[in-house]
């Protein structure tokens, strides 16, 4: 076999690569020391296409160099976003939530100090934690977020699953609209849909004034601040995600086990409890995830629907951060919220991956 | 009954006062404006193993969905012995159907797919089990209980379709295409298990396929299908030797075919005048009429291939030998007759040495008689 040809210049490709990279460089550079005159603004967003653009050539010289295949550069980006955005500020929460309060800017102890007599001393303790476990208020907030998440979820689930296999059977032109139905909430702004539901819960809003005029009742209904405005709230906010992946699974479905269930002897009902529930459990843990995760940390919603009664850990960080100003212990609630959450989908992870793949 | 009692046994469809097992009448079905199923009547007798054959779209497929109760008839009557199917819903029916993709479940080990049909009867979990095993045993898969589908070969998921199919002991067991998933050796291997199988249960089958072959082999009758609309139905013997239409003729097996006008009328030998073979002797056939347009068909195997004009033949014409295909068992010729029509022609390869007509021979090709079959339509 005679050498691919599709690739004749390869050898020379680097060279044009480094005098690409080196005039980069250097117009950054030039931008940086105000060589050329150009309105701030544009300077800025060059600059950022510059280095950006540098950056990636000199990973392109680096994996060359190495030879490393230039296959991780594809998922480096992806990784590099999760480690700048993700980890980086989980580590700094982390490194605030061990600190103490204090009157100062930042409103945190450092991490150390010089002692008089020059030594070091680390000041790191975990009596943030010890502290969210004592303090009652801080439990009943987790456990009243889970069961909130947890009743949302579920309701969800009862409203999505009919709802995704009626998308998934219904035949073609239908399914895209019915599809497009469920995704069209997502073009308007999520706080003005929360607002507008405002307008049906209220004393004179909607449901109440259709509910009088009908003659079903004499005084208005009490819905707003109460937990039901948030569970309507949450189960209306999150509804999409809960039917989307059921509907990816749901439509993979082959309507062949449904007629062999049923040719075998099994009723409609049986069939459904036998072949499809279990086959769909991947779309409805998927789904359940997908609702269940943001619920439990659901700020705005329980905040513009809840009453005050309504705890939830959301509030409770926000309270936290931005009434006592206790930066140490919200980072502690935060750091806990999220170690509760993780852990049973890390957990559910591996319990998938030891399932023999189909 | 004047009958002998051991024919009716065996060849029921022979005998017109046998009852029917299953009764298709006038059965017709619409998709829209699509007609997938035309006025179809069939019978078919207990214990038979019925091919329907046809190409893809014939409406075979649908027929057979109708028989399990995936499809309603929009005309018609379907009668499964004695019983007016037309209010019972699948999941009752006494049929069990064998899937072309198998659906076997695959959340579900090899024995719960089986006990899935049993336990569905309200029978116990361990007896299920049991059956489950019992039927396993019989497709050599015993030792698979446990395996999840996909752990299994094709070969292995058609036998295990085939149990899940067949341990409820239906009344008559439905099979799409079963064996169009398996390669060819498989497929032959497997034509004659099922065969034994069903011969030892002595359940009616009816069997859906498009592979010729198969039909022939499974099958004790076959019904051939195009265009919604049942051609032949016969024994694999008629079907090949006396087809009733061209149609039949050409899909079944190759076939060399003539278009003629039948010549004067004779009394045991009747002519046939065709611009490709000149007159052609033909067992006569009641119901023609003078100068009438008639169709020869002639198999390629009947045909007799030699260097030297044979003797004692009236039905020689002479040709060139333009193409051959060596198949093992037999070769194949192409021929172009002086006219300059193509005919096919087989010869078997009987002898091992002997010195085979090959390309660019000047040949004879002769056949007798009784070979040509005539057709009308």
């Amino acid at each position: 076999m005679s050498a691919p040809d599709a690739v004749p210049s390869a050898s020379h490709a680097p060279l044009y690569r480094r005098l690409f990279l080196i005039a980069v460089v250097a117009l950054a550079l030039a931008l940086r020391f105000d060589l050329l005159t150009l309105e701030a603004q544009t300077a800025g967003t060059l600059t950022l296409i510059l280095w950006t653009t540098a950056l990636a050539l000199i990973a392109l010289e680096a994996s060359d160099a190495l030879g490393i295949s230039r296959r991780w550069l594809v998922i480096a980006l992806p990784m590099l976003w999760l480690f700048v955005f993700f980890l980086v500020p989980f580590l700094v929460l982390g490194r605030i939530s061990i600190a103490e309060s204090m009157i100062a800017r930042p409103p945190y102890s450092p991490l150390w100090e010089r002692g008089s007599d020059g030594s070091l001393e680390i000041i790191a303790s975990l009596d943030n934690y010890r502290f969210l476990l004592s303090d009652a208020l801080y439990r009943n907030a987790y456990l009243s977020s889970f069961r909130v998440a947890a009743i949302s979820t579920i309701f969800a689930l009862l409203i999505g699953y009919p709802l995704a296999y009626y998308i998934a059977r219904a035949p073609e032109p239908r399914r895209s609209i019915l599809l497009l139905l469920v995704i069209l909430p997502f073009w308007t702004s999520f706080l003005l849909r929360v607002y507008a539901w405002i307008g049906f819960l209220r004393r004179d809003g909607v449901i109440n004034n259709i509910l009088t005029w009908a003659g079903v009742i004499d005084e208005p209904l009490v819905m707003m601040q109460t937990d039901l405005a948030v569970y309507i709230g949450i189960v209306y906010t999150y509804l999409p995600f809960m039917i989307l992946p059921l509907y990816a699974n749901l439509v993979k479905l082959d309507g062949a086990l449904l007629e062999a269930a049923g040719d075998l002897g099994a009723s409609p009902m049986v069939t459904f409890l036998t072949i499809t529930l279990p086959l769909s459990l991947p779309g409805i843990v998927a789904g359940s995830m997908l609702v269940f995760i943001p619920a439990i940390g659901e700020y705005v919603i329980p905040a513009l629907l809840g009453g005050p009664d309504t705890l939830m850990i959301g509030r409770v960080l926000w309270d936290e951060f931005f009434a006592s100003r206790d930066w140490p212990v919200a980072s502690a609630v935060a750091i806990v919220m999220l170690v509760l959450v993780v852990l049973p989908i890390m957990w559910l992870q591996s319990v998938q991956n030891r399932e023999v793949p189909k | 009954m004047t009958t002998p009692a051991i024919a009716a046994d065996t060849r029921p469809w022979r005998d017109a006062d046998a009852p029917p097992f299953i009764s298709i009448r006038n059965i017709t079905k619409k998709f829209g404006d699509a007609t997938a199923v035309d006025d179809v009547s069939l019978d078919i007798y207990r214990g038979e193993l019925f091919c329907l054959l046809g190409g893809s779209g014939c409406g075979k497929s649908t027929l057979l969905r109708m028989l399990a109760g995936f499809e309603t008839p929009t005309k018609g009557q379907i009668l499964i012995d004695g019983q007016d199917m037309a209010t019972v819903s699948a999941d009752k029916r006494p049929t069990n159907m064998m899937f072309q993709s198998y659906a076997l479940f695959p959340h579900m080990s090899v024995e719960r797919n089986v006990a899935y049909g049993l336990l569905r009867e309200g029978m116990s979990k361990a007896e299920a089990r049991a059956r489950a095993l019992e039927m396993l045993q019989m497709v050599n898969l015993e030792a698979f209980a446990r395996r999840k589908p996909h752990q299994l070969s094709g070969g292995q998921r058609q036998r295990v379709a085939l149990a899940r199919a067949l341990v409820k002991k239906p009344k008559l067991l439905l099979l799409d295409e079963p064996l169009g998933a398996l390669d060819k050796k498989l497929r032959e291997k497997t034509q004659f298990e099922l065969i034994r199988i069903q011969e030892s249960l002595g359940v009616t089958f009816i069997v859906v396929t498009h592979d010729q072959d198969e039909a022939m082999t499974l099958a004790t009758r076959i019904g051939v299908m195009s265009d919604g609309v049942i051609q032949q139905v016969g024994e694999p013997r008629e079907i090949y030797e006396t087809p009733t239409s061209r149609f039949v003729a050409d899909f079944i097996g190759s076939v060399n075919m003539f278009e003629g006008t039948v010549g004067p009328a004779a009394p045991d030998l009747m002519r046939v005048e065709t611009a490709d073979l000149g007159a052609v002797a033909v067992p006569p056939v009641s119901g023609l009429t003078q100068g009438q347009t008639v169709y020869l068909a002639l198999r390629p195997e009947r045909i007799t291939l030699t260097r030297s004009a044979p003797e004692g033949r009236n039905d020689v014409v002479r040709g060139l030998v333009l193409d051959m295909g060596y198949v093992g068992h037999l070769s194949t010729y192409r021929v172009r007759l002086e006219n300059g029509r193509m005919i096919t022609v087989t010869q078997s390869n009987r002898l091992r040495d002997e010195d085979p007509i090959s390309w660019d021979e000047h040949i004879y090709a002769s056949w007798n008689p009784a070979a040509v079959r005539v057709l009308t339509q």
